[in-house]
């Protein structure tokens, strides 16, 4: 499975690809982009990825995830490349046959997927550009 | 002295800062992660606040800057990450 892509996210149709008839709940999460970010105004975001390793550390995460949530079905997509405001950069789904391992294992994912998966952002303002996370 | 080849991969900020998405080194023998960083902030003012790198990637996973290079290996700073 790959769980990176260059085109827009499909959600219902990785809703679609998750659930089964055993399943009474899903939870989707999708990241946007937002008009501002630390005060500043963001227009768009470049997403650039080591791809790789970023799709082996995702199907790590997920297999963990799984581990702790074993009646959970879980799917992943990030978006790559140039994004604009509204745009869904991430979408994760989750389903179980109640409702408690969808929301538990989908806040797990998003929250390990940030920290570790080799994913970076470029946004982009009137005021310029810049790398999230690096102090200059 | 023994040589060994690195392919060094800069992503993000780091391929900005350097100019290139791949290099291929010729190292001595012995050479550790954390020495091509110095190399790199050595040439680049840019990294002179980070005295080690942020993370480093060995073929593809998470290691140590203290790993002793072999040849053919696979080698990546990682900035800061920002999925998501």
């Amino acid at each position: 499975m790959t769980h990176l892509t260059d085109s827009p996210i499909d959600a219902r149709a990785l809703v679609a690809q998750v659930m089964r008839r055993s399943d009474g709940a899903y939870v989707l999460f999708e990241g946007v982009i937002r008009n501002h970010h630390d005060g500043r105004a963001v227009e768009s975001i470049f997403y650039d990825a080591y791809r790789p390793m970023a799709e082996k550390e995702i199907a790590r995460i997920i297999d963990d995830v799984a581990r702790e949530f074993p009646h959970a079905a879980i799917a992943v997509v990030h978006r790559l490349g140039l994004l604009h405001v509204g745009d869904s950069s991430i979408a994760i789904v989750c389903s179980s046959p109640h409702r408690g391992e969808s929301f538990g294992a989908c806040r797990a994912l998003i929250d390990r997927i940030k920290q570790t998966v080799p994913i970076w952002k470029k946004e982009k303002g009137p005021d310029g550009e810049e790398w999230v996370g690096w102090q200059k | 002295m023994r040589r060994v080849k690195v392919r060094l991969l800069c992503f993000a900020v780091l391929r900005d800062i350097t100019g290139r998405a791949e290099t291929e080194l010729e190292l001595a023998d012995g050479t550790r992660a954390r020495d091509v960083w110095q190399s790199l902030r050595a040439q680049h003012g840019q990294l002179a606040a980070y005295e080690l790198p942020p993370m480093t990637a060995i073929n593809e996973s998470y290691a140590s800057p203290d790993q002793l290079l072999r040849d053919g290996d696979e080698l990546a700073f990682i900035p800061p990450v920002a999925g998501g």
